[in-house]
């Protein structure tokens, strides 16, 4: 059968899952919309969060940015687990305690002020739509090169399912359809990870594999690791290895970048708001660790699969006729991810350092003395002939490693529900954020159980439309919003939620002066220097690495206006004091 | 509050950081501060800062959090404040 058959079969099957999954746990009241009815165990809560967390960004995209970055992608790989370090220690226990069921929710009460709860709750939908557009994009961009539809097509068709379980099963619906999400995104990325091990390496754990020798080629008998940075020296490229050298990014870059992303990952509404669905104190810091060890089979073989491609990429194709290169490169060209222009007339491909032109491919239509696909963009001057986008590291992995068609429609299967699974938890923190901290508690603290149900599926509906929008009609800078997201959530949630627990004294006056300058001071810094031009003004720190500076700023701002104002009243340090031990935790409450 | 309250509060914050010195050395300092010097190490076919930037820092990760709930746990029935 073949590869787009089986991609029909794996898609159609998983969906229904998912389907009849979100039917099973259909809820009626707002404690399991909200929250499962904090009676999700630890173990599922542990996958449901990787999933959660683990976007089509995640999945597709950041093996094949580190591919292409060598060293400096850490900045990913530790950036985004580090973070949940931070959130087992400091904050998902004593959160868990508070027993509420949103961020805002906290916010709103331990600063006991409504002006607080609107900040934060701007803050939550702000970062949440930006998140949740780029992955409908992503779910589109699967179907389209997996299932030949258009993206449109294919964002309604995600559009849709997702409507039919985040409104009918709420948070609890969403919960148990990620747990089967994260068992098919993960099978799916660590069989193509251990596929393309065991082809280079004779070992099928890439973890293993990554670090031991070649099998086969010219340099078999060699670490993995020692040939990628032979062949790139070979090349004329800075070996794969080396950190800070000057193509890539400066020890201040991935400082700052690092440490913005984990600081952020732990601000994140909708992954906080996760720890909210266990039962207990003990089982919200057991599900953190089952969360990030499950984030880690993944996060582990990211960079294996983005060595090994590298490898197998330059091996391959680097000075092969293009008559004879793989069949993966010839079916990748189709979709205008790959691109080859003869710029020496000899018919054989280079590899060098480089941009090959200007731009992404735009293909003539015509084809060429060999057969590529003629390109008409403006060439550079180096002696590079090969254009790759990155998203194809993963997707085409394993057909690198020479796997079967069905191996094939399980990666688009998984990359689906990486970007599905994502996009609901994205999706319930808008709808919750609306129906529950700003229609129930501050417009009308008088409205019924059925009253605040029919406004949150309302805002799951009209959350699911405004996301739809931006999946097909992407705004230009989708990939540089994903800064702000982080560098938001560093800079606002993360030190009004830790001093909240961590001090009884920071007061009401102090955590809005310091979310507001840390917000403003963090979006400022993005829009002067993404959209208007600017050069990185602060010691040079780029805009991705700012939330870091965000949140220092925040944090310097709280404490010094909360020192020279009237400190909290008794009842909140009481509530500060209850936070801290587990005893009597009880269920979520509204009340 | 009571004494015992505020020991246990006390070796909490002492166990959090403790392990957060430990998640900041491995990951900033052999992962990004000592990386150079380290990748002039190589261990089985990995040059050691390499591998802690993007293997063994994340392993660590794990089991920091593994460690804090166990001893987190133990602490909570020592002082009597876990759940029931």
């Amino acid at each position: 059968m073949s590869i787009l058959v089986w991609t029909y079969i794996m898609v159609i099957f998983t969906f229904g899952l998912y389907i009849f999954i979100a039917w099973r746990s259909r809820v009626k009241e707002t404690k399991g919309f909200y929250v499962a009815g904090s009676s999700v165990p630890p173990l599922a809560n542990g996958m449901a969060t990787a999933a959660d967390w683990m976007s089509a960004a995640s999945f597709i995209s950041m093996a094949g940015l580190v591919s292409f970055m060598g060293y400096a992608g850490t900045v990913y790989l530790m950036g985004w687990t580090g973070g949940y370090v931070l959130l087992a220690l400091l904050l998902a226990p004593y959160l868990r305690k508070f027993g509420k069921f949103t961020v805002p929710d906290f916010v709103g009460d331990r600063y006991y002020s409504s002006t607080a709860r609107v900040v934060a709750l701007i803050c939550a939908i702000f970062i949440s739509l930006t998140y949740v557009a780029g992955q409908m994009r992503g779910a589109g961009i699967v179907f389209s090169r997996f299932l030949e539809v258009e993206v449109s097509t294919g964002v309604v068709i995600g559009m849709t399912v997702i409507f039919f379980y985040a409104a009918l099963g709420g948070m609890k619906g969403i919960t148990w359809t990620q747990v089967a999400q994260y068992c098919v995104l993960i099978i799916a990325f660590v069989l193509a990870a251990g596929a393309l091990s065991y082809k280079l390496t004779g070992i099928p754990i890439p973890q293993l594999g990554f670090g031991s020798t070649l099998v086969e080629g010219e340099r078999a008998g060699q670490y993995v690791l020692r040939a990628i940075d032979g062949i790139h020296e070979d090349l004329g490229l800075h070996r794969y290895t080396e950190a800070f050298h000057p193509e890539g990014m400066g020890m201040l870059s991935v400082f700052s970048i690092t440490l913005a992303l984990m600081v952020g990952t732990a601000g994140l509404p909708h992954v906080i708001i996760r720890f909210f669905t266990v039962p207990s104190v003990k089982a919200a810091r057991i599900s953190a660790f089952w969360a990030l060890l499950f984030i880690a089979i993944l996060y582990t073989a990211a960079p294996t699969v983005a060595g090994f491609a590298r490898y197998n990429m330059i091996d391959t194709i680097n000075d092969t006729p293009y008559t004879e290169a793989p069949n993966w490169f010839k079916n990748w060209e189709q979709t205008g991810l790959v691109a080859w222009v003869d710029k020496s007339g000899d018919g054989i491909i280079r590899f060098r350092a480089g941009n090959p032109f200007v731009g992404a491919p735009r293909f003539t239509g015509e084809l060429g003395e060999y057969g590529q696909r003629l390109i008409s963009n403006e060439l550079t001057e180096t002696d590079n002939e090969l254009y790759i986008d990155r998203d194809i590291i993963v997707l085409a992995s394993p057909e690198m490693g020479n796997l079967p068609a069905w191996m094939v429609g399980l990666v688009a299967a998984g990359g689906l529900a990486a970007a599905l699974s994502t996009a609901s938890g994205l999706l319930i923190v808008i709808a919750s954020s609306v129906s529950h901290d700003l229609y129930y508690r501050i417009i009308n603290p008088q409205a019924t159980e059925r009253q605040r149900m029919l406004v949150a599926r309302i805002m799951i509906a009209i959350a699911v439309i405004i996301a739809g929008y931006f999946g097909i009609n992407p705004p230009g800078f989708v990939a540089e919003v994903v800064a702000f997201a982080f560098g938001l959530a560093a800079a606002s949630f993360f030190p009004v939620i830790i001093l909240g627990i961590f001090t009884t004294w920071v007061n009401r006056e102090g955590a809005i002066a310091g979310m507001i300058t840390g917000i403003s001071f963090t979006m400022l810094y993005i829009i002067q220097t993404k959209f208007m031009g600017m050069d990185p003004w602060f010691f040079g720190i780029v805009p991705e690495g700012i939330g870091t500076v965000g949140m220092l700023l925040n944090v310097i701002v709280t404490l010094v206006v909360s020192a020279v104002t009237k400190s909290p009243p008794e009842h909140i340090r009481e509530l500060v004091r209850n936070v801290r031990t587990p005893r009597g935790s009880g269920e979520a409450s509204g009340h | 509050m009571s004494k015992s309250f505020e020991e246990y509060w006390k070796k909490n914050l002492t166990l959090i950081g403790v392990l957060l010195a430990v998640w900041a050395f491995v990951s900033y300092g052999l992962g990004i501060l000592l990386v150079q010097p380290l990748n002039s190490i190589w261990i089985a076919g990995f040059p050691l800062g390499f591998w802690f930037a993007q293997q063994g820092s994340i392993y660590v990760f794990v089991v920091l959090i593994l460690i804090y709930c166990v001893l987190m746990n133990r602490l909570d029935r020592e002082y009597e404040v876990d759940e029931q």
